[in-house]
């Protein structure tokens, strides 16, 4: 099998844990922006569809120097959760969550999205008829017929933030042990002389998490199917 | 028991209905197209009138002028729709208990056991929506307005989307509904066999407008 050594461990475990914690820190936000994109209609709509999507399409580069303007050390929002929270994203592992969860947001709202506008508007109206308050349909009704379409929001975000790399570098920067996931430790080694070997078995180990997070987000789908059909 | 008065502009349909009924069961009938679910969705909130009052069991839920629009969940109405919209992720029997749980109504075994004997629906509790027969799922849809005891029950073309035999498999349970459960329904339909059977009082509606209103006869 793969000799995989403490140090590429190191970058494994870190993304592992950037990517989760990016996950599900992105979650609520994205069921909520989810349920606002495809049951409500208010002024500004189509402003904060094009804002969602600006990720995956701006430069990441661009994406991590705002990051950076806006939540270093001496940005604006940075500073004072710096100041008066004691919060620090820039250079930190909480950094590259940040980064990887602004990322991988676009692809984690757009199958919640999907999945709340496939659901029938008209059981969500059975259930008011029956004493479904609108937060307890939302709770009792929407969610749950959404969940595998969540459930899938959640894998393809994981799998996205698991390989960010643009953003996450030009924000946090690559340092091993706090910062270097796998994508910078890719990167760092196909610039060793020597580094191919260490390289290659991070990229086998890239492709099987992406190739499971996309099996799974598939397997997610079908269930959707199957659900909104009450089988 | 219903006092409606209202007006509603739906694009170029214009709906305008006034009636007052103590009946049992109030049909409404007329051709599709007529108004008669806009109606029926504005006595359950679902659609708020231009202008009017709606009263229900001396409550008004609607009246433009007051500025009162009392919301669906809080009119403790209930539904039963043409294509009985049971919740597919539930099994019947959590279909049967959600309105009870939604208005937080301690449980009634006597009434469930009442309900589910009526409807002849015990066997089915297990089963998810989308094992049942069209008949079944609006026997079930049936039970679960009921079993959220409202105090005026909607029907809108229950039996719309079954074929002949299963209407006859259904009506039998909506006269046994009508004479034993106590709950006062309006049953819109267009199908002036049906209501001859079930209605007590009849709102006859074309275009719109309500042309006349009295007992069964004026059906003929």
């Amino acid at each position: 099998m793969l000799d995989i050594s403490p140090a590429e461990w190191t970058a494994i475990l870190l993304s592992l844990r950037v990517a989760v914690i990016a996950t599900l820190v992105a979650t609520p936000f994205g069921i909520a922006l989810a349920w606002l994109l495809a049951r409500r209609e208010f002024w500004g709509k189509s402003v904060l569809d094009a804002l969602v999507h600006l990720p995956l399409v701006l430069p990441p580069v661009v994406t991590g120097y705002l990051l950076l303007l806006t939540f270093g050390r001496r940005g604006l929002v940075g500073g004072f959760l710096a100041d008066h929270l004691g919060i620090v994203f820039a250079f930190r592992w909480t950094g590259a969550a940040l980064a990887c969860g602004l990322m991988a947001f676009p692809l984690l709202v757009r199958p919640m999205r999907l999945s709340i506008e496939a659901i029938d508007r008209r059981l969500e109206q059975a259930a008011e008829t029956l004493g479904a308050t609108p937060f307890k349909v939302f709770f009792t009704v929407t969610l749950p017929l959404a969940l595998p379409g969540v459930l899938a929001g959640m894998v393809l975000g994981f799998a996205k933030a698991i390989g960010e790399f643009g953003a996450t570098i030009t924000f946090v920067s690559n340092i091993p042990g706090e910062t270097q996931t796998i994508s910078s430790a890719i990167y760092s080694l196909i610039q060793t002389p020597d580094g191919d070997a260490a390289a290659g078995r991070l990229v086998i180990v890239s492709i099987v998490l992406a190739l499971g997070a996309l099996i799974a987000a598939e397997w997610f789908a079908r269930r959707a199917t199957a659900r909104l059909h009450g089988n | 028991m219903l006092r409606v008065d209202i007006e509603k502009q739906l694009g170029e349909f214009s709906l305008s209905a006034a009636f007052a009924s103590e009946g049992r069961v109030i049909g409404l009938f007329g051709a599709s197209g007529a108004g008669k679910t806009s109606l029926v969705n504005m006595i359950a909130g679902l659609l708020r009138p231009d202008r009017g009052t709606i009263v229900i069991d001396g409550e008004t839920v609607d009246d433009s002028v007051a500025g009162i629009h009392v919301p669906t969940w809080r009119r403790r109405i209930g539904y039963v729709f043409q294509d009985a919209r049971l919740f597919p992720h539930l099994n019947v029997a959590q279909n049967l208990d959600y309105g009870r749980r939604m208005n937080r109504l301690a449980p009634d075994p006597a009434q469930h056991k009442r309900v589910i004997e009526l409807l002849d629906i015990g066997a089915l509790q297990g089963r998810r929506p989308g094992k049942l027969s069209g008949g079944e799922r609006q026997r079930v849809a049936l039970g679960r307005a009921l079993l959220s005891r409202p105090r005026l029950l909607l029907l809108d073309e229950p039996l719309g989307a079954l074929d002949e035999g299963r209407k006859l498999e259904i009506l039998p349970y909506l006269v046994r509904l009508r004479d034993e459960a106590n709950v006062p329904m309006v049953y819109v339909s267009h199908d002036a066999a049906e209501l001859r059977q079930l209605a007590t009082q009849i709102v006859m509606l074309k275009h719109g407008r309500v042309t006349s209103f009295g007992g069964v006869k004026v059906l003929t």
